[in-house]
C-alpha cells in the first residue's frame, strides 16, 4: 500500500489557474487532473500512451498525461480540453468538430481536439496527409477519421479566412 | 418550420463532447465510494481446488459465488454463464472473486496477491473439433443434392476463415452501483442495452422490477461490445455494493477489457457451388461454423444472422446452409457490429471471385448474372418486392472507383513492380432490425412527453453510443410534430423513467425505434388537434392545464405482409435490407507482405438518409473497422488466453493507415421506415474484408482465404 507520508506538494498552472496539489511524485498527471482538479475531460483509454485520449498540452507540447509523472509537471503550464473555450464561446476547433461531425461517441474527442490544435500551431495549413500523420497518435474507433480530418481542415480554413479579413 | 430530416444538424450532445463536459461513468464520483476489482481464472479449463488471499482480508469487501442472493447466471438467452465461478472453470479470465477497497491501488494489490490452485483439465480450443453445439440451423431452398451433376455444371469449392476481433471502443467498460436489501439495486454505467442489464440484475438479486434501476451514462463507443457484457460488470459492482453497503465503482483497464470481454466470433465457412458455364448459379451448399467460446451469450442469434446472410444478394434456386455455433474454452464471443453477417459474407464474396475465375468471367460479370431482382427470392424464400437494381448500384460503384481502367493498368504494371496493386469488389446486403419474429417478441415501446412551453421530450431506452440516436430520433420527432429540432430533447436512458424500446443493436434504432417515435409523435398531434387555433406550445399548455400531463406512447406493430416461420427458417427474415457495392484498391509490398488500402468506395442504398453527416460517419467508421479486421486486427491466444491485450500489440487503424473513404448514398424511400429510412449501422462492416482480399488476390495471385491478412499470413499464402 502507498504511504500517505510520501505525498509532496506540486504547483501546476492549469487552464490559466494556479493549483497546489498533494500527490505522490510518480502519480500520473492524468489522475491528478481527473481526481484532484476534477478535469474529467481528460480521458483514460489505454494507460500506456497508445490511444491519446488523455492528451493535454504541457508547456506547449502535446503529451499523453498517462505517461507523465506529476513530478515532471511541477511548475508547468497545462491546457486541458476544459481550458479551450472562452466562456460560452467554443474554440474554433471545438466548433469545427461540432459542425463537421468530428465527434461521435466523444471519448477520444478531447484528446483529438487538443492534438488538432497542436497540429495547427505547428502547421497552420496542413494538407490531408499531414493531418492524418499529425493525428496518428490519437485513436478513434467511431469515425474512420474522415470527419475528424474534415473538422481540422475546416478549422484551418476558418482561421485563414479570419486572418485575411 | 423547415424540415429537420435530411439536414446536417448539430449532434444533440455534441457540445458536451467537445468541451469535456459530457460525463462518462468513470467521471462520476460518489461519496464513500469503493473501487472494485475482479479476480479471474488463469486457466482455460479446470476445477478450483483452493483459494488463498495472500493479504489481510479485514479492510476489504470480498465477494464469491456464495454471496449471490439470487441466480448465479447472467440472464440472457440461455442462463449458463455464472457471474462468479464457484467450482468449474470453463475459460481463462472467468470471474471468480470480487474485491473492493476505498483505495483503488490497494484493491489492485490485493487482487494480484490472490493465489488460486486449480486442477487443470484438457481444454477444447479448436472449434472445428468441438462436438458441443450451442445452436445449429439447416436452411434449405430447392434441392441442392441433385444439382451438382450435369454436363454444363462446374463445381467450385472453397474454405474461408475469419479471426476474433476486439470491439476496442476507446472508453473501457465500467459500472457504479448502489445496492441494499432495503433500497434495491441501482447502477450507472457504459452500455448499449439498459433493459438487458435490468433483467440480469433482477435475477441476480431476486428482486422485483421496481427495485432495480439502470441508468446509462454517456457511452464511449459500443459496436456490440457493450450489448451483453455490461450485465456482468453491473452484477459484479452491485454484488460488492450489496455486501459492503457502500457505492462501488468497477472500471476495467484496457488489458482486462481486451482479455475478458466478448469479441467477434471466429468462423470457418465451406462453400460448394454448382455454376453453369455461362455463370448462372445453380446450387450453393454452404457450411458455416462459429466459435461461441465457453458460454452461449448471443451465439444463437449471431449464428442466425450469419446463416441468413450467407447466400448473399444472389438468386439461386437451390441453396442449403448448414450452420453451427459450438462451445470451446475460449472466453465467450459475442455481439460485434454485423453480428455474424461479416463472417459469412466475407466467405461468400471471396468465393464469388473464385467461382468467376472457374468459369472464365470477370468478378463483376459473374455477380451481374446472378443478382436478385424484383420478384425473385432470397435464400430464406423472402420475395423481393422493391425495384432492386443491384447491377446499376455495382456499376456506379465501379465507375466511382475507376475500376475497369485501373484493373487493366494494375495487371500490366504488376508484372514489373515490387509493389503490386489490385482492385477488388464486394456486393452484399444487410437486414435491418431483429431477425424473423424478433421485433414482435421485443414489443418495443416509446413515449413522448410534451411540456407547457411546447418542448417535447423523447423517452426511450435506446442509447446514444456515438452513432447518433439522440440526433436522429429528435429529427424524426421534430418533423412529425411540426416543431423545431431545438424544441425536442432526449431523456437520459434510465429504466426508472423510460419505457423499454428494446436494445440498441441490429441497426434497429433509426428504422424500428424511429418509426415508433414517429407514430408517438403523430399520436401527440392527434391529441393537440382538439385545440384549434392555438400554436403548438399554447395547445400543449392548454392540455396540460386541463389534464396534468401530455404524453403519447407507441408500441411495435409489424409492417403489413411480413411473415416468418421460425421452425423452418423460411420467410421474411427482415423487414428491409440495405444493399451495397464496395470497391477497395490495395498496394501490396511483396518484399514485406504489407498491404495498404489506397482507395475505398462505399456505395449503398439505405432508404432515405435522415442526416447526411451522421450517415456518412457510420459508413466511414464501419469501413475503418472492416479494414482493421481485414488487415491488422489479430487476437492472439495462447492456451486460451489473449496474449496481446494492449493497444500496443492489438493494432487498430490510425488516421495514417486509412485512405479517404468515399461514401455514396442511393436513396429509395422505405415505406415502413421513419421518413423513408432503413437501418445503416452494421452494413459497412460487411464489405471491406472481402473487397480488400479480392484486391490482394488479384494483385498477388495468392489464394488468400482468411482474415486478418497480416503480412505473415500473406507470405504463407503466397508460398502455397
Amino acid at each position: 500500500m502507498i504511504d500517505e507520508r510520501e505525498r509532496m506538494t506540486f504547483r501546476l498552472r492549469v487552464n490559466g489557474g494556479e493549483h497546489e496539489v498533494r500527490a505522490w511524485p510518480m502519480e500520473r498527471l492524468l489522475d491528478v487532473l481527473r481526481l484532484q482538479l476534477n478535469l474529467t475531460g481528460v480521458k483514460e483509454g489505454c494507460g500506456e500512451g497508445e490511444c491519446g485520449a488523455c492528451s493535454v498540452i504541457l508547456d506547449g507540447q502535446l503529451v499523453n498525461s498517462c505517461l507523465i509523472p506529476v513530478l515532471q509537471a511541477e511548475g508547468c503550464t497545462i491546457v486541458t480540453i476544459e481550458g479551450l473555450a472562452m466562456g460560452d464561446t467554443l474554440d474554433a476547433m471545438q466548433q469545427a468538430f461540432v459542425d463537421e461531425g468530428g465527434a461521435q461517441c466523444g471519448i477520444c474527442t478531447p484528446g483529438m481536439i487538443l492534438a488538432a490544435v497542436d497540429l495547427l500551431r505547428r502547421n497552420p495549413s496542413p494538407d490531408e496527409a499531414q493531418i492524418r500523420e499529425g493525428l496518428a497518435g490519437n485513436l478513434c474507433r467511431c469515425t474512420g477519421y474522415a470527419r475528424i480530418v474534415a473538422s481540422v481542415m475546416s478549422a484551418a480554413h476558418a482561421r485563414e479566412a479570419r486572418k485575411n479579413q | 418550420m423547415s424540415q429537420a430530416a435530411g439536414r446536417a444538424l448539430p449532434r444533440k450532445e455534441g457540445r458536451g463532447k467537445v468541451t469535456g463536459a459530457a460525463r462518462y461513468v468513470d467521471d462520476l464520483v460518489f461519496a464513500g465510494m469503493l473501487h472494485g476489482v475482479t479476480v479471474r481464472s488463469t486457466v482455460a479449463r479446470g476445477r478450483i481446488r483452493s483459494i488463498q488471499y495472500g493479504f489481510d482480508p479485514d479492510p476489504f469487501t470480498i465477494v464469491s459465488a456464495k454471496d449471490i442472493p439470487g441466480m448465479n447466471a447472467v440472464a440472457l438467452m440461455v442462463d449458463d454463464q455464472p457471474f462468479l465461478a464457484a467450482d468449474q472453470i470453463r475459460h481463462a479470465e472467468e470471474p471468480i472473486l470480487l474485491i473492493a477497497h476505498q483505495d483503488r491501488h490497494a484493491a489492485e494489490e490485493a487482487r494480484q496477491s490472490v493465489r488460486i490452485d486449480y486442477e487443470e483439465l484438457p481444454a477444447q480450443l479448436d472449434m472445428t473439433r468441438s462436438e458441443d453445439v450451442f445452436k445449429s440451423y439447416l436452411m434449405e431452398k430447392g434441392n441442392v443434392e441433385g444439382a451438382f451433376t450435369g454436363a454444363d455444371i462446374v463445381v467450385v469449392e472453397g474454405e474461408y476463415f475469419t479471426g476474433a476481433q476486439e470491439q476496442l471502443y476507446i472508453e473501457p467498460q465500467g459500472m457504479i452501483a448502489i445496492a441494499s436489501p432495503a433500497g434495491g439495486v441501482t447502477v450507472w454505467g457504459s452500455m448499449q442495452c439498459p433493459y438487458y442489464v435490468h433483467k440480469a440484475l433482477m435475477k441476480l438479486f431476486a428482486l422485483p422490477e421496481d427495485k432495480v434501476r439502470v441508468v446509462q451514462c454517456e457511452t464511449g463507443g459500443g459496436f456490440g461490445g457493450k450489448e451483453e457484457y455490461p450485465s456482468m460488470i453491473a452484477g459484479h459492482a452491485a454484488l460488492l455494493a450489496w455486501k459492503s453497503g457502500r457505492p462501488v465503482k468497477l472500471i476495467y483497464d484496457r488489458a482486462e477489457d481486451i482479455a475478458a470481454t466478448t469479441k467477434r466470433h471466429p468462423s470457418r465457412t465451406r462453400h460448394r457451388t454448382a455454376v453453369r458455364r455461362d455463370g448462372r448459379l445453380v446450387a450453393m451448399d454452404i457450411d458455416f461454423l462459429l466459435d461461441g467460446g465457453a458460454y452461449c451469450t448471443l451465439s444463437p442469434v449471431v449464428l442466425s444472422r450469419g446463416t441468413i446472410h450467407a447466400a448473399g444478394p444472389y438468386h439461386c434456386e437451390n441453396v442449403r446452409i448448414r450452420s453451427r455455433a459450438v462451445a470451446t474454452n475460449h472466453p465467450p464471443h459475442g455481439a460485434f457490429r454485423g453480428f455474424g453477417a461479416p463472417q459469412s459474407i466475407f466467405a461468400l464474396e471471396r468465393h464469388m471471385d473464385q467461382v468467376a475465375a472457374a468459369v472464365g468471367l470477370e468478378p463483376e460479370e459473374l455477380r451481374r448474372r446472378n443478382f436478385l431482382k424484383k420478384g425473385q427470392s432470397t435464400a430464406t424464400g423472402q420475395v423481393i418486392h422493391e425495384d432492386l437494381d443491384l447491377a446499376g448500384l455495382m456499376d456506379r460503384a465501379l465507375a466511382d472507383a475507376d475500376y475497369h481502367s485501373k484493373r487493366k493498368r494494375f495487371l500490366r504494371d504488376n508484372a514489373t513492380s515490387r509493389v503490386k496493386r489490385g482492385i477488388g469488389l464486394a456486393t452484399f446486403m444487410h437486414g435491418a432490425g431483429f431477425t424473423g419474429s424478433g421485433e414482435v417478441y421485443l414489443q418495443s415501446e416509446v413515449a413522448l412527453e410534451a411540456h407547457a412551453d411546447g418542448r417535447v421530450r423523447i423517452l426511450v431506452s435506446s442509447t446514444e453510443i456515438g452513432q447518433g440516436t439522440n440526433t436522429i430520433l429528435s429529427q424524426i420527432a421534430a418533423d412529425a410534430l411540426g416543431i423545431g429540432y431545438d424544441e425536442v430533447e432526449m431523456a437520459q436512458p434510465d429504466t426508472g423513467t423510460v419505457p423499454n424500446s428494446g436494445p440498441t443493436v441490429a441497426s434497429r434504432t433509426c428504422m424500428v425505434v424511429g418509426k415508433l417515435v414517429e407514430s408517438a409523435a403523430l399520436g401527440l398531434r392527434q391529441i393537440l388537434a382538439h385545440y384549434e387555433g392555438l400554436s403548438f406550445a399554447e395547445a400543449c399548455a392548454a392540455h396540460i392545464a386541463k389534464h396534468g400531463v401530455l404524453r403519447s406512447t407507441s408500441r411495435y406493430q409489424p409492417p403489413e405482409g411480413i411473415h416468418w416461420d421460425d421452425e423452418h427458417y423460411r420467410g421474411d427474415a427482415y423487414g428491409a435490407y440495405a444493399w451495397a457495392a464496395y470497391v477497395a484498391q490495395v498496394a501490396v509490398d511483396t518484399s514485406t507482405g504489407e498491404t495498404q488500402v489506397e482507395d475505398f468506395v462505399a456505395r449503398q442504398e439505405v432508404g432515405k438518409v435522415l442526416h447526411p453527416v451522421l450517415a456518412s460517419g457510420q459508413i466511414e467508421g464501419g469501413v475503418a473497422q472492416g479494414i482493421g479486421w481485414a488487415l491488422y486486427e489479430e487476437v492472439v491466444y495462447r492456451a486460451g488466453r489473449v496474449v496481446n491485450g494492449q493497444m500496443t500489440n492489438y493494432i487498430m487503424p490510425t488516421a495514417a493507415d486509412l485512405p479517404s473513404i468515399r461514401v455514396f448514398f442511393e436513396e429509395t424511400p422505405y415505406a415502413d421506415g421513419p421518413g423513408g429510412a432503413k437501418g445503416i449501422g452494421e452494413l459497412p462492416m460487411d464489405g471491406p474484408a472481402p473487397a480488400i482480399l479480392n484486391a490482394v488476390a488479384q494483385a498477388t495471385g495468392a489464394a488468400v482465404n482468411r482474415v486478418p491478412l497480416t503480412p505473415e499470413k500473406l507470405m504463407e499464402a503466397a508460398d502455397d
